[in-house]
Formats: C-alpha cells, structure tokens, sequence
C-alpha cells in the first residue's frame, strides 16, 4: 500500500476508478492498465478502438509550450523560425519549415546521434501565438528532456511544462464524429483537420483546448490537451457517447506494436540512430542539407551507407509471443534482438519488432528466435503489421 | 466428500485435484482474471519429472509471460492440448477445460500440505 500511496495521482483518477479499471504504476504514475467488467480486457479494448473509438489517458506524458519571451517583437514566420531554431539544436527535424498548424514528429538526440527521447512539435494555427511551439514528449523522461531544452535555449525562450493538465487521446474510425458531436460547434473545423495538425478550440463547457489530430495507435483521431479543471466534464461528455470505450496502457501498448511505432525504452534508446529505428523519414532534406543537428556526422553517414543494424516487424511462425529480450539468430549465430513483443489481436497471432543486422532486414528473410532455451522459427515482415488509417486531406 | 476428490490449491494460484491416481492441476479463476486474456501455453512434455514449486509451464497473456509451477512433485502424465488452439480455456474455465497438466504424484500425500478451498478463499481476500 505504502508504493501505492507514493505514485502521482492524475486528474482523470476519478473516472477510471468508478469504471473499474486495474491499475499499475507507469513512469511514477498509477495509470489504468485495462478495465474490467463484461466490456473490459486487453484484446476487447484492443478491437473497440479499431472498430469504433477508444479514449486513453495520456496525461501522464510531457506536454508543454516553448516559447519566445513576451517581449520578443517578432511577428509571423519570423517569429516562428526564432523559435524553431532553438528546438533544432536538438532535434534533426525542420521545425523552422513547419507552416502554422503543423506538427512534426521527431527526436531529440545526443552527440552520438542516439536517441534520448520521440517527441510530437507543433506550430500553433493561431496568428497571436507565432513564437510558441507546442511539445509533447514521454512522460518517462520528461524532466530530462525539458532540463535538455532550457539549457539549450540559453535563455532565448522560455518552457512552460503543461503536465498539470489533462490529455486524452481518442483513437479510431469513429473519433472525428464522437469529437464533433461533443464540440458541435467545432465539428466541421475538427472534420477539416488534417492528420499532424493542431488548432486550439474555446469552448463554453471545457475551456481552451489544444488538440492535434494524431495519435499512436495507427488509427485516426485526435489528442486533447485540457485543464484540470475541465477534464472530467470532457472525459464523462466523450464516454457518454456509445461509440466510446474508455480503454486502458495495455491495449494502448499493442494499438501502437501493431500499428509498427516505437516505444522509447525499448525500440529507441541512446545508443540508437533514428536511421537503425526506420526514421529517416523524420529528417527532412533542409536538415540533411544543413547537416547542424547533433550527432548529424553518424546519421548522415548511416543514411548515405546504410546502418549496420535495422529496425524490423518479425512475424513468429508458432504461437509463442516473442518479447523484448528474446535473441535473433540465423542458424547459430545470432543477429539481433526483439524490443518489443506481444499479441496482435487484429492478426490473431504473435507479433514482435526488433534489430537485426542490415544483410538480414530484408521481408521475408527466414529467422529463428531463442524463446525460454528453444529455437522457434520466425520471418522478418513489413511494418506496419495493421496498415494506417490517417486521415490525410489533400 | 472424500478428500481425495477435493480440491486443494497454492498460494501461486494452481489449483491440484485427484483424479484416480493421477492428479490434475491448473491455475485458479482467480490467477486467470489477473493475467487477463490468455494467448499462449506453454506445457511440458509428457514424461518429464516436475518438482513442487519449480517452474513447470508458462502461460502467456497478452500482457505478459508467466511461469507456472508445479504444485506436487511427480512426472507428468498428460496435458491438455486443447489448450495449443484455444488458450482462452484457461480464462473460460480456468478449473475445468482449462487444465494444464495431469500429473503421477511422487507422493499422493503431498497434496495435504495444500490449501483447502475455504483456506485459499481466505488467502486471495487478504492479498
């Protein structure tokens, strides 16, 4: 009870504790894990959010504003690239490029090119705030992270961390149409929104809203940056609907494995590149070109001659999940490493991703995996292993 | 009923009941609401000699691999190859067709060490 009583409690405990749900401590905090009841249960909360729309609490992750001092007397783009310049001292996406109301994801890297964390940047939409970035990072490294951007800004630009609020994630076919009828007033411009954008909504019922349409579960949807005060009233508004299920981490874990993402942690850690994970599409040309972020000698290196070790999807060709830990082998000599493993409920099969040596990332390459002593066979496959479902407006 | 039919259980959550002379062991309702929904069953071969309280199986949710162990020593006897393509018996029936293993006790007296059902209603109250 004493370890219990120390985890940080969210604003949304309330609601998930009257829909009981099981909890357990996540990055120090006591987070829903699945819900119980006739509904609940992994695969169950699983399917919902493929078939109609789940709603996780995310609040226990990293959002917060960065922003240029009141006083800074930029105006538009201008005031933007003054902003976006400091982030990309740590971070190899163009930030500078975005056009108001865009979000990129990205990572923020250390002088090896290792990542030290995956994060969401967004450009506001809104005139009045050009020379503000939106930022949300992992909620198991965040004090690092926003230590690592203050110290980068060298006093150019302030960070306001907004983890006393709350955020939901609402994922699925049915989200655009659950949002709009809880914000009618907002559901066309929330229909309008395109995947990786953001827009801040006032709202009678729920205040200032900060919501990108985005998500890691490779479903459409949205995320929804609210204050405490206001949480609840959204949360029970969107449960209220019949499409909505509220749906715990575990499910979430295995939305975004089978939706081909990494977790940081586990597929992304300090000792590597975002070229080994299969993101090398998070770094645009201008970066490439300027070559200016950290660690940009290996990343350009790797993307020109290819990394000695990939990031892969594996199918297992028997029904033993393949978790993180489990070693890749081609015959006897291991290759590589699961990072992360489970069951994928739309395949109805076990699904993992790891790294495995470059020769063998190609789809199909036949390998076995070192599962409790005994070797199973196993085939490298495509990412995602369910394909995406954004919505991408012309 | 004759204590040779009742059912007595761990405090790891497998449940053990006599059958004839072999004994028949799986893992308890409650054991299977905890790991929530099963995906994978890993079981012993036929033959192998198992040990009271070492691993004998895993049983894997979608959350997690668990291990299982043996709650009487002896050699296992049969198991249940249901289970291979249907892993949600053990969170179906847990106490019936979702049994994991039948096993030849060493020593059918082993079983009086083990909590009987009232005892073990206790035990998961105070967890």
């Amino acid at each position: 009870m004493t370890e219990a009583a120390s985890l940080k409690k969210l604003p949304l405990d309330a609601v998930w504790r009257a829909r009981t749900s099981k909890f357990a401590d996540f990055a120090g905090y006591d987070m829903p894990i699945q819900f119980a009841g006739e509904f609940g249960g992994l695969i169950a909360e699983h399917k919902w959010t493929r078939a109609h729309a789940g709603l996780f609490d995310v609040s226990h992750m990293g959002p917060c504003f960065f922003a240029l001092p009141k006083d800074h007397g930029l105006v538009g783009d201008e005031a933007h690239r003054a902003v976006a310049a400091l982030i990309e001292r740590l971070v190899p996406a163009d930030i500078q490029g975005l056009a108001p109301g865009q979000v990129r994801y990205t990572t923020l890297l250390n002088a090896d090119g290792g990542v030290l964390d995956d994060l969401m940047i967004a450009r506001p939409a809104e005139a009045a705030a050009a020379g503000d970035l939106y930022i949300v990072v992992n909620a198991g490294c965040k004090n690092e992270d926003w230590a690592l951007i203050e110290t980068a800004a060298q006093g150019e630009a302030r960070l306001v961390r907004a983890d006393d609020r709350a955020l939901l994630a609402l994922q699925g076919p049915d989200a655009c149409a659950v949002l709009g009828a809880a914000l009618p007033v907002h559901a066309s411009a929330l229909d309008a929104m395109n995947f990786m954008t953001v827009a801040r909504y006032d709202t009678p019922a729920f205040g200032r809203l900060t919501i990108t349409r985005s998500g890691y579960t490779g479903e459409d949807g949205y995320e929804i940056l609210v204050r405490a005060e206001h949480a609840t009233a959204l949360a029970e508004a969107l449960l209220a609907d019949e499409r909505v299920k509220p749906i715990g981490l575990g499910a979430r874990d295995s939305l975004r494995l089978e939706a081909g993402l990494c977790l940081y942690g586990h597929d992304l850690d300090p000792t590597t590149s975002p070229i080994e994970a299969g993101l090398a599409w998070t770094i645009q040309k201008a970066r490439r070109e300027r070559g200016d972020f950290p660690g940009a000698a290996r990343i350009l290196r790797e993307l020109k001659e290819k990394p000695a070790r990939r990031r892969v999807g594996i199918l297992p060709k028997e029904r033993a999940p393949a978790r993180e830990g489990v070693e890749i082998f081609a015959g006897d000599r291991k290759i590589g490493i699961v990072t992360s493993g489970g069951f994928s409920p739309m395949l109805n099969a076990p699904i993992s991703m790891g790294y495995v040596e470059t020769a063998f990332a190609k789809v199909g390459t036949e390998i076995q995996l070192s599962i409790r002593g005994q070797m199973r066979a196993a085939e490298i496959a495509s990412l995602p292993f369910v394909p995406h479902r954004y919505v991408r407006k012309p | 009923m004759s204590t040779q039919k009742q059912t007595k259980y761990t405090k790891d959550h497998e449940w053990v009941r006599m059958e004839g002379d072999v004994a028949v062991v799986g893992i308890t309702p409650y054991a299977a609401e905890q790991l929530g929904d099963v995906v994978f069953v890993e079981l012993p071969d036929i033959g192998k000699a198992v040990n009271a309280g070492a691993d004998m199986a895993v049983v894997e949710s979608a959350k997690a691999a668990s291990d299982v162990y043996a709650p009487i020593s002896g050699s296992v006897e049969a198991v249940n190859d249901a289970l291979s393509g249907s892993p949600q018996l053990v969170n179906e029936s847990a106490d019936g067709d979702g049994w994991f293993v039948k096993i030849k006790p060493a020593n059918a007296a082993d079983l009086d060490a083990l909590m009987d059902e009232a005892a073990y209603a206790d035990y998961v109250k105070g967890l």
